[in-house]
């Protein structure tokens, strides 16, 4: 059980995914989740026993070391991944249940459905439309609240992005105030900086997609607006009622159902 | 042998599951298992050699660590994550044992081996109390060991060979508190969607009961 299985159970979502969301797929496991596990957890595996303090007092090393790292990086980077990564879930859910409802229907014998079998339905794509729109755009801000609420500890915590080669500490047992030196503090500062950069990179790509999200959705309402105002004569009842009929049905046969075992 | 083989099952549990159940396999898997196996495992992995006592007087700090963490806490995350997730087994055994018995009579005897009712509802039950027993019995068990959920930096030890009250720190105490009350909401909220899980199925099978017997009455 590693990332992997994450790697299997988004790799399902990118599929439903506007183009944008699957390159911030990419960047998230080649540039985040990729360099955590390869790199990054080197460069902070030795850090508790390379942190040396300038006294031979026992259990100041460990106060000190508690003291200025409450909770270490690369556990803040592994937990934001996670949160990032889980409202994808919701639109995997969701997905899956509007699988469910077709596999239903189709079971039941519904003729509307245009499926020669049940294997079409599983592998059809969705259009990001109607309920799934909305699921979608929330999905994507949840993770932008995400990304920018660690983002805010990680600067708060350890005032800025900057690891120091040295701290002073003075917390009780240490006799007084000692020096404590950091391990591969200009190694650190680095990863730090590009975990950052990265970040900010998915953020900017989460909200260009939310925009266009936004932008999509207002350009389809102008038309159906626009479409009305042009044949006010010939939009009657029965025209509206034909028309969302239609689109249930193009709704409806274009749902494919994700599970997670797959 | 190691956590995929959980995540495979509980996978394979997912088909026979009603939606808030494969809500509560997501949020077992994302922030209970991935969490453990990313984060949790590392903080406690040299927490033996880092326990630090203030004496030079061998095996006074072995006997220290051993009185106040007779169990590690990732071993009981470990364990708790796995009797937890257990109990949907006895639900995967339950169709199987279904399908062999039409395999066997070779007809068909339900209508959908994987359909939640009759028996099979009586062990999908059972199964979600068991779950429930398992966290409450493991939260309980966290609070009886440790004292509560909080990780001193510090606790004070004088058992032999130790020759006085010595002071004895723990390592890394705040991240490792951190992460036992993420352990103890996760198991929280298990506990809730376990109970929601049960108490919509009691109320869809009541209601089902009802109606049957109120149609038959006017028949």
């Amino acid at each position: 059980m590693d990332w992997g299985a994450l790697h299997t159970i988004l790799g399902g979502v990118n599929k439903h995914s506007t183009s944008i969301g699957k390159i911030w797929l990419t960047v998230l496991f080649i540039f985040r989740i990729m360099i955590l596990v390869v790199a990054a957890e080197r460069v902070w595996g030795d850090e508790q026993d390379d942190f040396v303090c300038n006294t031979l007092q026992p259990g100041c090393r460990n106060v000190c070391y508690d003291h200025f790292f409450p909770i270490s990086h690369i556990r803040l980077w592994a937990l934001q991944m996670i949160f990032v990564s889980t409202p994808a879930l919701l639109v995997a859910m969701h997905v899956a249940y509007r699988r469910h409802e077709k596999k239903r229907q189709f079971r039941k014998g519904n003729q509307k459905c245009e499926y020669k079998d049940i294997e079409e339905i599983r592998s059809q794509r969705f259009r990001i439309e109607g309920s799934l729109w909305w699921t979608y755009t929330s999905s994507i801000f949840f993770r932008l609240i995400f990304e920018a609420v660690f983002m805010y500890a990680f600067y708060f915590m350890y005032d800025g992005f900057r690891m120091p080669r040295l701290m002073k500490c003075s917390a009780w047992p240490c006799p007084n105030t000692v020096d404590c030196f950091v391990s591969r503090p200009t190694e650190k500062t680095v990863f730090t900086i590009f975990m950052i950069a990265v970040s900010s990179i998915c953020i900017m790509l989460n909200v260009a997609e939310l925009c266009y999200l936004l932008a999509k959705f207002f350009l389809r309402r102008s038309k159906k607006a626009g479409n009305s105002k042009q044949h006010p004569n010939h939009e009657n009842k029965e025209e509206t009622k034909q028309n969302e009929m239609n689109e249930l049905i193009s709704d409806s046969c274009q749902n494919t159902v994700i599970g997670f075992s797959s | 042998m190691s956590w995929g083989f959980l995540r495979d099952l509980l996978s394979g549990v997912n088909k026979y599951s009603t939606g808030v159940g494969r809500i509560w396999v997501a949020f077992v898997f994302m922030f209970r298992l991935l969490v453990y196996v990313a984060a949790a495992e590392n903080i406690w992995k040299y927490d033996h050699d880092e326990f630090e006592c203030n004496i030079k007087q061998p095996g006074c700090e072995n006997v220290c660590f051993d009185h106040f963490f007779p169990v590690s806490h990732t071993r009981l995350w470990a364990l708790q994550l796995i009797m937890v997730s257990t109990p949907s087994l006895l639900v995967v055994f339950h169709v199987a044992y279904r399908e062999n018995r039409e395999k066997h009579h070779n007809q068909k005897l339900y209508r959908n081996p994987g359909e939640i009712d009759g028996g099979l509802l009586c062990t999908y039950l059972i199964s979600l109390i068991l779950k429930i027993g398992f966290e409450i019995v493991f939260l309980v068990l966290f609070y009886k060991l440790y004292n509560g959920f909080k990780i001193p930096h510090l606790v004070k030890c004088d058992i032999r060979p130790c020759p006085n009250t010595v002071d004895c720190y723990i390592s890394k105490p705040t991240e490792k508190m951190i992460f036992l009350y993420f352990l103890v909401a996760t198991s929280c909220l298990c506990i809730i969607l376990n109970l929601s899980e049960l108490s919509y199925l009691i109320f869809k099978y009541s209601l089902k009961c009802y109606l049957k017997r109120y149609k038959k009455k006017q028949q």
